[in-house]
């Protein structure tokens, strides 16, 4: 009997192939700016640790080569990236030279790729299983944990990246907070501002075509320029508006990103409120109006419930949306994680770009999983009311 | 979502944008008011023409490369041979577009250092997603009777492909390639915070110099560049889907 090939499996191969025996694993620099020499696993682990960590990879890369049960598949990925996650922290330790504060190990090209192979492999199964909306943001709570808890036991602490955070502990915190608050606060406004706005468009036919076309324009300016161009308007506020000042409204800062961030949230929650109201059937309508309802009994009671998963869809983009936009607020003084991206370009210190962009990205991605899984809860809940 | 200008409005603006960026100095009084301390109104570190056309450039080969591997990569993944890759596929563009641009820029440049190259390689990931989505859609909906009537007329896997699929399928991959070129036109000035020639350099040249008029030049350019281009791939969907004997949106 021939032996079958999983299609997806050769693609996994051969990038974890080439990323564990031929791209090096970990980067070892003499300090903090200078280029990196690349070790290989062999190299960069304790005499045990490399050929264990390449006979677990050699395995899982059989396990995906070949048509496996998904069971098999899901433990090879998840026992692959709990290695990786240990290892790195142990190259971290043993390539840095004893009593050396000077020099910086930091993941290399080969450890990203198997990370990226190996999730994929993962990824592909948590599609196949398609799991239930608790299970999914069950899994994310575990993963966070998981990550929490190697943070916490120091088992990475040489490596590069730490050591960026050791030096910045307390700023990174704060600027956490000042991304979370904008990202979260302009969103908070926007649904505030957003939802009536979306309510009169969708009663108010003269003025849709108008008021999507305004938020249309605003989306296609660019965000450093949109941030730039607050600026003056706000500063002339704080300047001659007695109070505005003392509420925090300046030209430099938080305020001109606040408002930005909120004008770019408003298109998709008033056009995804628009789009969830017009698809409310009609006979739902025309019951609850028989039934005597008055207009707003009929908003509160009947459309808005049956638009709903619609406008937390809208929700969900500028969320994510609204995380990534949020690291452009540095370049204006608004802090958030940018401010380590834009000094680690500045700087040309990767491992600071990482420290500011690692963090955004998982944030935009959790709030992406919990988001979806809320939307299909609520979308399936009507259906079944529905079918009630 | 529709952007309804007039007609008239529409080449006036048109106009005036071509005007200004070739002729940047005409539109000196307007900007002056922006600036303080006598700062210039108008760019003066390069011309706005070249950046212009430097910035269209560098979205232009990265949303055709983005074009091209997007496309082949629906087509695969919707024929027989690439079925498995279906769902991931799926599931990974979900996941890619919660990736920040920023994110993916300042990403590329320890790869590939500073310059043109991260932009590209950000604007073509991130040009990537909403393509491919877009062509997902359209090659996996289409009727299921038409399929079958190619398949009846005796049209081999190529034909049906070229003739069928890909022609039916055409305003939703354009619809995809007009949010990923709008997308695209933004993202670009963020390259200039890694030395990328684009219009981003106005913008953050005022930024750095406190001068208001450079931040408001560079973003309406940009912004003007978007609406028209937005505004000429919505003509050619709505001429793509009329030649389809589909619904005008």
């Amino acid at each position: 009997m021939a032996i079958r090939f999983d299609k997806l499996g050769v693609v996994i191969a051969a990038i974890a192939g080439y990323a564990a025996f031929f791209a090096p694993f970990a980067t070892f620099r003499a300090n903090r700016i200078v280029p990196g020499e690349g070790r290989f696993i062999l190299d960069a682990l304790p005499a045990v640790g490399g050929p264990l960590l390449l006979a677990l990879i050699i395995a899982a890369i059989f396990v995906a080569l070949l048509k496996t049960p998904l069971a098999w598949r899901l433990v090879a990925s998840v026992a692959v990236l709990i290695a990786l996650a240990l290892a790195i922290g142990v190259a971290g330790s043993f390539l840095t030279p004893p009593n050396n504060t000077f020099a910086r190990i930091s993941p290399a090209s080969g450890f990203w790729l198997l990370i990226f192979a190996f999730t994929l492999l993962l990824a592909d199964v948590l599609t196949r299983l398609e799991l239930s909306p608790f299970v999914r943001i069950g899994i994310l709570l575990v993963a966070a944990v998981a990550v929490g808890a190697l943070l916490a036991s120091g088992s990475w602490d040489s490596l590069s990246i730490l050591k960026e955070y050791a030096n910045r502990a307390g700023s990174f915190w704060a600027e956490a907070r000042k991304h979370v608050a904008l990202a979260l606060g302009s969103l908070v406004a926007a649904v505030v501002v957003g939802l009536p706005i979306g309510i009169l468009c969708h009663r108010v036919e003269v003025l849709r075509a108008g008021v999507l076309n305004v938020l249309n324009i605003i989306q296609t300016i660019p965000s450093i320029a949109l941030f730039g161009m607050l600026i003056g308007p706000l500063g002339w506020l704080a300047l001659h508006v007695p109070g505005a000042a003392a509420l925090g409204i300046r030209g430099i800062g938080t305020a001109p990103a606040f408002v930005a961030l909120f004008l770019y949230s408003l298109l998709p929650v008033v056009a995804n409120t628009v789009v969830g109201l017009a698809g409310v059937p009609k006979a739902a309508n025309e019951a609850a109006r028989g039934m005597g309802m008055t207009d707003r009994q009929r908003l509160f009671g009947v459309e808005f419930p049956l638009a709903f998963p619609v406008i937390l869809t809208g929700i969900r983009i500028v969320l994510v949306q609204n995380i990534g936009l949020a690291t452009i607020a540095a370049l204006i003084g608004g802090g958030g994680f940018g401010v380590f991206v834009f000094q680690g370009v500045g700087q040309t210190a990767m491992d600071l770009v990482l420290l500011g962009a690692v963090p955004t990205v998982s944030l935009a991605f959790a709030a992406a999983i919990v988001l979806d899984a809320v939307i299909e809860l609520t979308a399936t809940s009507r259906r079944r009311e529905a079918v009630a | 979502m529709k952007l309804v200008l007039p007609a008239a409005l529409r080449v006036v603006l048109l106009v005036l944008l071509v005007a200004f960026i070739v002729n940047p100095g005409w539109f000196e009084p307007l900007f002056k008011p922006l600036t303080e301390n006598n700062a210039p109104a108008i760019y003066n570190q390069g011309s706005l023409l070249s950046l212009t056309l430097q910035h269209l450039g560098t979205v232009a080969v990265a949303t055709i490369a983005a074009i091209i591997v997007a496309i082949g990569l629906a087509i695969l993944v919707t024929r027989p041979f690439g079925a498995e890759f279906l769902p991931l596929s799926r599931s990974l563009v979900n996941i890619g577009q919660t990736f920040p641009p920023v994110a993916v820029l300042a990403l590329a440049v320890p790869a590939v250092g500073f310059g043109e190259k991260p932009t590209l390689i950000a604007l073509f990931l991130y040009g990537l997603l909403p393509i491919f989505e877009n062509a997902l859609t359209g090659l996996t909906t289409l009727p299921a009777n038409v399929v079958e009537a190619a398949r009846g007329a005796g049209m081999t896997n190529g034909q049906k492909l070229l003739r069928v699929e890909l022609p039916l399928s055409l305003p939703v991959i354009l619809a995809g390639i007009r949010l990923s070129v709008v997308i695209s036109l933004a993202t670009a000035t963020i390259g200039s915070t890694v030395a990328a020639k684009t219009l981003g350099e106005v913008i953050i040249a005022g930024l750095i110099s406190n001068n208001l008029a450079f931040v408001v030049q560079g973003g309406l350019i940009v912004a003007g560049l978007a609406v028209f281009i937005y505004d000429g791939l919505m003509a050619l969907e709505r001429v793509a889907a009329r030649r389809m004997g589909q619904a005008v949106r």
